[in-house]
């Protein structure tokens, strides 16, 4: 990084066409990110739980309020698709599963089971009054 | 960052410090470990939504519990350290920004997990007793 000159630096995002293993790559690192926060506020729930039943119904009611619920939505989906995704990782890792349609077909793949099964567990939080 | 090396590593050639191989490394075992400490995570957090605090404090107080919930924060903090660091090496490109930034990562992550590990550990050992 000594060099003064600018030099070009990825993702090369201008001059790729738009893929569907473009969007999962981007959607790993926007979901871990997303988990990121997650442990956070996992952490500041045992936190809120070690600090007694006034802390702990304050923090369990911001979770629960509309904004802590699309937080817990969006962290729901972010979970499902970045485990999804982190088992293609690592197939890759043994270098299997870089044949361009394969790649293509465990994207998609990873995508719909990420939707399906956040609306699973959604739903079944409904069903069990846990939401 | 050629800036950093003395004359003499530059003259031996011998490149890197070889530890790429065991950060690339941990950050795999930390995801096979994450895999079914995260399906255990929703299905725990679908049963603790239901939970007042009494009933919550009980739950951790059950020692497969307390330990899955512990192991849980570890490896995710663990996980998540090696994630966040690699963005900021991937897009920070000025070395004090770079410093800077992978140092607050490592702090936040160890105050924050070890907040989180101690929590558990309170209300597990003392059985909710508050």
């Amino acid at each position: 990084m000594a060099e003064t000159r600018e030099r070009p630096l990825s993702p090369h995002l201008s001059v790729w066409r738009w893929h569907i293993t473009m969007a999962s790559s981007i959607f790993h690192r926007a979901t871990g990110f997303a988990l990121y926060v997650g442990a956070l506020l996992a952490a500041g729930w045992a936190v809120s739980l070690a600090s007694g039943p006034v802390a702990y119904g304050r923090y369990m009611s911001l979770l629960g309020s509309i904004p802590g619920k699309v937080v817990m939505f969006g962290l729901t989906l972010s979970i499902f698709f970045h485990l999804a995704n982190g088992i293609r990782h690592l197939v890759w890792d043994s270098g299997k599963g870089f044949d361009l349609k394969l790649a293509d077909a465990t994207a998609t793949a990873a995508i719909v089971f990420s939707i399906v099964a956040t609306v699973l567990i959604w739903v079944i939080g409904m069903m069990t009054g846990a939401v | 960052m050629s800036g950093f090396r003395t004359d003499h590593s530059r003259a031996r050639g011998l490149g890197a410090a070889k530890h790429g191989a065991g950060h690339w490394i941990g950050e795999r075992v930390s995801a096979i470990a994450l895999a079914p400490l995260s399906l255990w995570a929703i299905y725990a957090v679908l049963w603790l939504a239901r939970a007042d605090f009494y009933t919550a404090s009980a739950w951790l107080g059950n020692p497969l519990n307390a330990v899955l919930v512990s192991l849980l924060l570890l490896t995710a903090f663990w996980h998540m350290h090696a994630g966040m660091r690699v963005i900021v090496e991937d897009y920070i490109h000025t070395t004090f920004s770079k410093a800077v930034l992978l140092v607050l990562n490592l702090f936040v992550c160890v105050l924050v997990g070890g907040l989180g590990l101690f929590a558990v550990l309170k209300v597990a050992l003392s059985g909710g007793v508050f």
